[in-house]
């Protein structure tokens, strides 16, 4: 029997008992017949689905909007979840007052979830709202029918509106039921079972993959572990040589933290091209490190690092192992039955030391990589210190370029070094062909992104013009 | 006015099959497809699957009560392979069972036996191989054999034309619920609901009448259910049939992605010889479509991009070859162009190969050869009006097309690895659907008597706006407030035999049949209205919902008139009927006037290359559009974006890709992308074409639905334009998708065959 599950669904507390791992999509639309919610992929890449998941934070709720194709009914559990059926008032939201006036609807399949997004852009921005985060809402949205013009054009209706849940609860953005939820989630207290199983059997993190390779089994087996409710997996600690992640932060979150960004300047920037919000929302590092997918866009940033994962036994045994030696072969990684990561620790590079991380895929934004990159670079005056290069999409695994950074080392920061890394690298990479491209597409790739590093870092020293010279 | 369904929409509110309440008893069905591309069944033990708990039919071939075929032109298409499989996915078997897990569990316990044989994927092999559904086609003009000895240029090439996933947000489903007397109620997501009726009659062997076929709205369309919808209907159906519950089928993406066609990738070789200016003398072409493993709409597919083959050119002498080659993947279908695109891109690669042999300017070319009124297309149908080149010189001053020629190439002088490029895409695309026959419509109006009002026509709401369309129209025609209409679900018991919502032509077709059944009731009702305000019928009107005598309002309003009807014993319902006047084609001679007008313009698309990482924006697209005098401006212009976008991601991102084995590797949304919100300028700019009424649309408006996705044809050459300034040797072939990867690789050929050595 599963444990009933305690959550409130717009404005109505409810108590289910479902498998754990069944998906927020399901339970709605199978299970509760809330059907506004609708499926377009089931597996986050149409934003059809989505909703959004509120849980307390200091005195207010933190929503954030996700796939619900790919979260699971059991991380709901003291939380606050919104459906378009919450946002059926007699008149209309300025959203959905500038949606249907801007002729962004035309079939009406994906317009819940993007009135969905909008909402969520609404409720957690502290600024008027610009065209960035109409775009950035719209990101993980498809719509095959407009062109998206219409839709991006609904920021106009939103500049003016105001700002915090009880200005928007005022202004009939939102319900007002709206200002009873924080109370409300206090009062069911905060959910930190896992499930109700007696030995918890397959992890879901994020879920973001694993629910698309083997959702339906994860659906139906009451013994799967959600992670996301453990309050001690979660987090960003800044410590005086390191950085300690928890392995349920999300991309989202990774991309908030100052001491990220101190880490990794530009990691606002790399998350356009990782994934769309509402996936980064629900996708957390240690599950891009554990799913091991060759090309997993945070992995080959930390494997650029000098990082060690924290693996927990189910018996409590403790142990460490450098993220470098984790993957030993495709999707073989050193984790034990029931091991869980319990901890990332990326130790902090020499002062000036630099990042630089690339990836091209077909589509730009919310898309797997051809190839992916990262470089994390220690120059003195004209000379490379040390470099630490490392490519997805190359190899079986997650692949840290070991020769060709050592190679690098000690070598002057000029065009002739970097042109010949580029060849260099050829040697110890081995892509395939296959839908993501062509393997010598990749190996060009490979060079093109190292290049790409060096210019964007060191645009002084060394230039395209030069690179190309010979060519 | 806006979309009449968008606070529906924005609420949540509208509803798709699945979403309907459903019945205590209502049981799901999937279907079991075949592993391989190409084989002989040798047996299917379905033994395992009918023993799971919960399944309550396994349907085959043997056990349909009635004709085992779906096949829209030719009869190649059983519902239920029996003998042959032609492509993985081709359905063998369909469970019913009481959970759609189960229904898919059972499907999967199914065995097959199947001998395998050798599958063709590439459409040139079969074309080799004789695998030829229907005849080969030849349009030609003029003098072909003689001209090229006048031609100061030739040009010559090949394209290679990817094919294109529908991804209707929506996939494809049906619900089919028993009736008495043995009828069922079906209510499907299908842009051919008259289709659905027919095939299922047929495959449960009972007479149409038995089936009623009700459509309320389609989650996007384009093309992908004006056919192969049928099928899944049909499924719904025999599960009902087998199991005598209400049965719901609804495929998942993945089982859309597998079981369904898409556009029609093409293979073709072109010849095109130009005079010292440029002016084209004689053109070649031959086509090779991968039409999937049965006809499907291929036939008519194929005749549409020989229509189109010479784009918005003059061509006086040309020979237009095309065939219909038989490969193991899905039967491709309708997609939004239905074949015009792949016969359009040739033409324009051929004008870019012919600008790169002669050095004229591309834009230059494609001026100096636009269709001139008097012009003849190589079918025979005069070119009648002027707006191609309107539109093209209306976008080239509008959009200062010279200004922006010039800082792209002012920027590129000054930029390295980041390169601009430009193009201008003319549209000129047929109107009508070329199967003559198709050209009708019907609609059924009623007027009650508080004076609201019902309308039911063949058409069907797939997001095109359709509704919003008939309401304004049967508004306008009754001369009242558009709140009082209702566009009702597309019924095939209310409006018999309906063509496809397709060919851009819905609207007309289904909008002039709703406009003859109110000029119907509005003569019966002016009538009345002559005998109330005892006048002469000539001096009356309705307008404002209020009945005018002379142009000036009487205290007579739209429902007392109405009601003052129904007590005189007034008809107050009517059926209208269309069908397109002027149009005929001779399949023998393969000329005619097929169209009953052309719709089209001209767009200027401007990217950016990223040189270094193939990756590539689109900087913006503007176009001047000829819509006619539009019903509403809102709708027509998400006609316009939308396709333009559809357009956009065929030439780019959307990469459909079979291995050699028939199997689909872009098999999902995570590895089949389209156009998103990022992908898509921010800059599109839409102009109407003024002073354009189209005397054939209701209200002078015109068909919309299809032409602007062929302004997605402008980006290849865009790109292309960018790929040359970086690497002006480069020979760059005419492959499309112009994804990053052959951007990358084709300024990059050399190198790359280095690394990889």
């Amino acid at each position: 029997m599963n444990e009933p599950l305690q959550f409130i669904l717009n404005d109505r507390q409810l108590s289910v008992e479902v498998p754990p791992g069944l998906l927020v999509l399901d339970l709605l639309r199978e299970h509760l017949r809330q059907v506004g919610t609708k499926e377009g992929c089931r597996e986050g890449d149409c934003g059809a689905c989505v909703v959004l998941v509120g849980e307390l934070s200091g005195d207010g709720v933190r929503y954030r909007a996700v796939t619900s194709c790919l979260m699971p009914a059991g991380e709901l559990a003291g939380k606050h979840l919104i459906t378009i059926e919450g946002l059926r008032a007699p008149v209309l939201s300025s959203l959905q007052e500038a949606i249907v006036e801007e002729g962004a609807s035309q079939c009406g399949f994906c317009t819940p979830g993007i009135v969905l997004s909008l909402t969520g852009a609404l409720l957690e921005r502290s600024e008027p709202m610009d065209a960035a985060a109409v775009k950035t809402a719209l990101g993980g949205h498809l719509c095959r029918c407009t062109g998206y013009r219409s839709l991006k054009a609904v920021r106009h209706a939103l500049e003016d509106s105001p700002v915090g849940v009880p200005a928007l609860v005022g202004s009939g953005e939102l319900p007002g039921w709206m200002l009873t939820i924080p109370q409300r989630l206090r009062a069911l207290g905060p959910d930190t079972t896992t499930n109700g199983a007696a030995s918890p059997g397959r992890a879901i993190a994020g879920g973001t993959d694993l629910y698309v390779q083997q959702g339906d089994a994860l659906a139906e087996d009451a013994s799967v572990q959600v992670l996301g409710n453990r309050a001690d997996l979660r987090g960003i600690v800044d410590k005086e040589d390191s950085l300690w992640i928890g392995p349920s932060t999300t991309f989202e979150q990774l991309a908030e933290s100052d001491a990220i960004r101190r880490l990794v300047p530009e990691i606002r920037a790399y998350m356009d091209d990782i994934a769309s919000v509402q996936i980064r929302n629900r996708a957390t590092v240690g599950g891009n490190l554990v799913n091991a997918s060759p090309i997993g866009d945070v992995t080959i940033l930390l494997l650029a690092f000098d990082t060690h994962l924290a693996l927990t036994a189910p018996d409590g045994a403790e142990r460490t192992v450098p993220l470098r030696r984790f993957y030993r072969g495709y999707k073989d990684i050193d984790l034990g039955p029931g091991e869980l990561v319990t901890g990332i620790t990326v130790r902090k590079p020499p002062s000036g030391a630099v990042v630089s991380w690339e990836k091209v895929s077909k589509r730009r934004s919310l898309d797997i990589a051809s190839v992916n990159s990262a470089l994390l670079i220690h120059s003195s005056g004209d000379t490379i210190e040390s470099a630490t290069l490392t490519f997805g999409g190359v190899a079986p695994v997650p692949f840290l370029a070991a020769q060709t950074s050592s190679w690098m080392a000690g070598k002057p920061l000029n065009a002739e070094t970097v042109r010949e890394a580029g060849e260099y690298v050829q040697r110890e990479i081995a892509p395939i062909s296959d839908i993501r491209g062509s393997a010598s597409y990749k190996r060009l790739l490979a060079r093109q992104l190292l290049w790409a590093h060096i210019t964007t870092l060191f645009p002084d020293q060394v230039q395209l013009e030069a690179l190309y010279e010979e060519h | 006015m806006k979309n009449i369904d968008g606070a529906l929409h924005v609420r949540g509110e509208a509803e798709f099959v699945d979403d309907e309440r459903r019945p205590v008893d209502l049981a799901f069905a999937a279907v079991c497809g075949s592993p391989v591309a190409h084989g002989r069944l040798k047996q299917i033990d379905v033994a395992e699957a009918e023993d799971m708990e919960g399944v309550l039919a396994v349907v085959l071939a043997a056990d349909l009560p009635g004709d085992n075929e779906v096949g829209p032109i030719i009869q190649d298409e059983p519902l239920l392979a029996s003998t042959l499989v032609r492509y993985i996915g081709h359905p063998v078997a369909l469970v019913v069972a009481d959970t759609a897990t189960r229904a898919r569990e059972a499907a999967a316990a199914i065995d097959l036996s199947i001998e395998e044989l050798p599958p063709v994927v590439d459409p040139r092999r079969a074309f080799e191989a004789g695998e030829i559904i229907g005849s080969t086609r030849t349009f030609e003009c003029g003098e072909p054999d003689g001209a090229w000895q006048s031609c100061a240029f030739v040009a010559e090439g090949r394209c290679d034309l990817g094919g294109q996933e529908h991804v209707y947000l929506e996939t494809q489903r049906a619900r089919a619920t028993p009736l008495e007397h043995g009828r069922l109620h079906v209510s499907t997501s299908t842009q051919s609901p008259y289709a659905a009726q027919k095939h299922i009659a047929k495959v449960l062997g009972v007479p149409n009448n038995h089936i009623e076929v009700d459509v309320r709205r389609l989650g996007g369309g384009f093309g992908g259910k004006e056919d192969q919808a049928t099928h899944w209907a049909c499924f719904a159906a025999v599960g009902a049939w087998a199991s005598g519950r209400p049965v719901e089928i609804v495929l998942r993406r993945d089982e859309d992605f597998r079981h369904t066609g898409k556009r029609h990738p093409y293979s073709a070789d072109f010849k095109l010889g130009a005079d010292e200016e440029g002016r084209i003398v004689v053109f070649e072409a031959l086509h090779y479509q991968n039409a999937g493993a049965t006809a499907d709409l291929s036939p008519g597919v194929l005749e549409r991009t020989l229509y189109h083959a010479t784009g918005s050119y003059r061509v006086p002498n040309a020979r237009l070859f095309a065939a219909s080659c038989r490969t193991n993947i899905p039967p491709n279908t309708a997609f939004r162009g239905f074949g015009g695109p792949q016969g359009m891109f040739v033409i324009e690669a051929a004008l870019a190969r012919l600008s790169e042999v002669s050095g004229i300017p591309r834009a230059t070319l494609q001026e100096r050869n636009l269709l001139r009124p008097g012009d003849v297309f190589p079918y025979g149908q005069p070119v009648e009006d002027n707006r191609t080149r309107r539109a093209w010189h209306r976008a080239v001053q509008r959009f200062r097309l010279e200004e922006r020629l010039a800082a792209a190439e002012t920027f590129n002088a000054q930029h390295f690895a980041v390169k601009k490029g430009v193009a201008v895409m003319p549209v000129t695309f047929g109107i009508s659907f070329t199967t003559t026959f198709l050209n009708q419509a019907g609609a059924l109006v009623h007027v009650y008597t508080d004076g609201s009002v019902s309308v039911t026509t063949g058409g069907v709401e797939m997001g095109q706006g359709l509704t919003t369309n008939i309401a304004l129209t049967v508004a306008k025609a009754f001369g009242i407030d558009p709140s009082r209409v209702r566009v009702e679900t597309t019924n095939t018991t209310r409006v018999a035999n309906m063509s496809p919502s397709a060919a851009s032509s819905t609207t007309l077709l289904n909008g002039n049949a709703a406009l003859e059944a109110c000029r119907q009731i509005r003569e019966r009702l002016l009538r009345v209205g002559a005998g109330l305000v005892e006048t002469d019928l000539s001096t009356l009107d309705i307008k404002a919902d209020r009945l005018l005598k002379d142009g000036l309002p009487t205290d007579i309003a739209w429902e007392d008139l109405v009601a003052a009807a129904y007590l005189k014993r007034i008809d107050l319902s009517a059926h209208g009927f269309f069908a397109t006047p002027g149009i005929h084609f001779d399949k023998v001679q393969e000329t005619g006037h097929p169209f009953a007008y052309h719709a089209g313009g001209t767009a200027i698309v401007e990217v950016t290359l990223d040189c270094l990482r193939g990756r590539y924006a689109i900087d913006a697209v503007r176009i001047v559009h000829d819509v006619g005098r539009p019903l509403s401006r809102t709708v027509d212009l998400g006609q316009v974006e939308g396709g333009l976008a559809q357009g956009l991601g065929w030439m780019t991102v959307e990469d459909l890709q079979y291995d050699d084995r028939g199997r689909l590797m872009s098999k999902n949304l995570a590895s089949y992308k389209v156009p998103d919100a990022f992908f898509m300028s921010d800059t599109l700019e839409v102009e109407f074409l003024d002073d354009a009424d189209e005397v054939l649309g209701p209200f002078g408006s015109k068909a919309v639905g299809e032409p602007p996705l062929m302004y997605g044809i402008g980006v290849f050459f865009a790109l292309r334009e960018a790929m040359r300034a970086f690497a002006p040797e480069a020979r760059l072939p005419f492959h499309a998708p112009l994804t990053p990867e052959r951007v990358l690789m084709g300024i990059h050929a050399r190198v790359a065959a280095e690394l990889s050595a």
